[in-house]
């Protein structure tokens, strides 16, 4: 094939991708969505029964969903800093794909968000995108300040080395599949069918970590020395993912959340095996106590981590492309 | 609208953006396709949850529709049940395995406890689409797009793509 043919087939590949259809009008218009994905910008719930089963308090269920839809996005965002870093291209794609599937758990957690509350995320914030054509899903994305994200600490930390990428990846997966598991029992159907699909893929998600933990646990003494390293950096941020918050607990006590006190036993059991793989010791490292993520409180990595994904969105909020 | 076609036979002609040898129908993400007077409602589900094609896939089949007569088409999505590589016809799998991309083998089973951890390799290996050998490798869960993963064939030596059982 020369390399002019090459490039008419690109050019034309609308034309060739429907060539098993036997239509003879395709004159309304280019079919150039097979390069660009569109705007994305439409609401990933569209169509989908919203309301809130009668006694759910409407205003949890919005709190809670952005604690599980902020966990998603801020953890996709630190995944996706590893594009052009990581070790090898399969690893970059792989890290990548991870980011997509938690970026899309975002999306669909902060349309349930938006649509169980319509006033937004707070009036003095969301005055901005109220005013305008924002989609519920980024106003909470890009119009919140930091004490409004209701993410654990764990995901928005600064980004380490691949050996801390691992731990951390590791941990918030293996923690983030027992609670979507026991969410896909959800009274709310809105969360029941977003944790159903998540379970799907987190279990990848985890698997993926757990093996690259083996390899770096078990494989040279610089491996083994960094994997520890990042147990030691991540170990501390644990404890906050079991403590829950008040909207948590009165969700699962009506069936329509869970109460992360109840995940620790699996957490431990699954991270037990997969550290006497890897030839690793959960570290002796105080606990960061106090108030969390869950209620507002962050780290100082979240600061600037918000101005790189915001800083596009407040610059115009209007814009389209 | 043109006689004797209906909304249901040009839905299940649109193809997938990403696997664009299988149909919709074929992946078995056309859930539903309903008229109701001169309205269309077509019910997809993603493969997965960040699919970035959902939005190519609605534009294809509302274009399909209207080039067919059915100027009133609506694309709803359902997120309920979730989408398995077991709702891939069987035509789809045949399509899949021509064009090189092994295809999925039955999707693990629900389970009631904890999901079991995988450390190790799969004591059932992904056949070759190439030469049909068993004695193929893992070298990633993530491929090019989300559905797919990244294997090796170690008695042939070509790479090969397969779409991940969920």
């Amino acid at each position: 094939m020369s390399f002019d043919n090459a490039y008419e087939a690109l050019s034309d590949s609308s034309d060739s991708s429907a060539g098993t259809e036997d239509n003879d009008g395709p004159n309304d218009g280019p079919n150039d969505g097979h390069w660009a994905f569109g705007t994305g910008f439409t609401d990933p719930l569209a169509g989908v029964d919203t309301t809130v089963p009668a006694d759910v308090d409407a205003a949890d269920l919005a709190l809670y969903s952005l604690m599980l839809g902020d966990d998603a996005l801020i953890m996709s965002h630190r995944l996706q800093e590893w594009c052009a870093s990581a070790p090898e291209l399969e690893d970059e794609v792989a890290l990548a794909n991870i980011a997509l599937d938690l970026l899309g758990q975002a999306r669909l957690l902060l349309s349930r968000a938006a649509a169980a509350d319509g006033r937004g995320p707070g009036e003095a914030s969301s005055v901005r995108g109220e005013a305008s054509s924002v989609p519920g899903e980024d106003r909470y994305a890009f119009f919140r300040a930091e004490h409004e994200f209701r993410n654990v600490r764990l995901a928005e930390l600064e980004r380490g080395d691949f050996g801390e990428l691992t731990v951390r990846l590791l941990v918030f997966a293996t923690w983030r599949l027992a609670l979507l598991r026991r969410l896909a029992a959800s009274r709310d159907p809105v969360l029941a069918a977003i944790a159903a699909k998540g379970v799907k893929e987190v279990t990848y998600h985890r698997d993926y970590a757990a093996q690259w933990l083996v390899r770096l646990g078990d494989g040279t003494e610089f491996s083994h020395e960094r994997a520890a390293a990042g147990l030691a950096a991540v170990w501390p941020y644990v404890a906050e993912l079991f403590r829950g918050h008040d909207v948590e607990r009165r969700l699962a006590a009506v069936g329509a959340g869970v109460d992360p006190a109840e995940l620790r036993d699996e957490f431990d059991e699954v991270l037990g095996q997969v550290l006497a793989a890897a030839m690793l010791d959960a570290p002796e490292v105080p606990v960061q106590a106090g108030a969390g993520g869950r209620d507002g409180v962050h780290t100082g990595a979240m600061g600037s981590l918000l101005a790189e994904l915001q800083s596009v969105a407040r610059a115009d909020p209007e814009a389209t492309w | 609208m043109t006689a004797g076609v209906t909304a249901r036979a040009v839905a299940e002609t649109v193809t997938d953006p990403e696997l664009p040898m299988l149909t919709l129908a074929d992946l078995g993400v056309l859930r539903e396709v309903a008229e109701d007077g001169g309205t269309v409602t077509v019910s997809i589900t993603p493969t997965y949850t960040g699919c970035p094609a959902m939005d190519t896939m609605r534009d294809d089949l509302v274009r399909a529709l209207h080039r067919a007569g059915f100027p009133d088409a609506e694309v709803r999505i359902v997120l309920q049940p979730a989408w398995s590589t077991d709702w891939i016809s069987a035509a789809g799998r045949r399509k899949l395995a021509a064009a090189g991309i092994a295809p999925p083998r039955g999707a693990p089973r629900p389970v009631t406890g904890p999901i079991p951890l995988v450390l190790g390799p799969s004591p059932d290996p992904v056949r070759c689409p190439h030469c049909g050998s068993g004695r193929t490798r893992l070298v990633s869960y993530f491929g090019a797009t989300a559905c797919r993963s990244l294997h090796r064939c170690e008695a042939c030596r070509e790479p090969f793509e397969h779409v991940k059982e969920i």
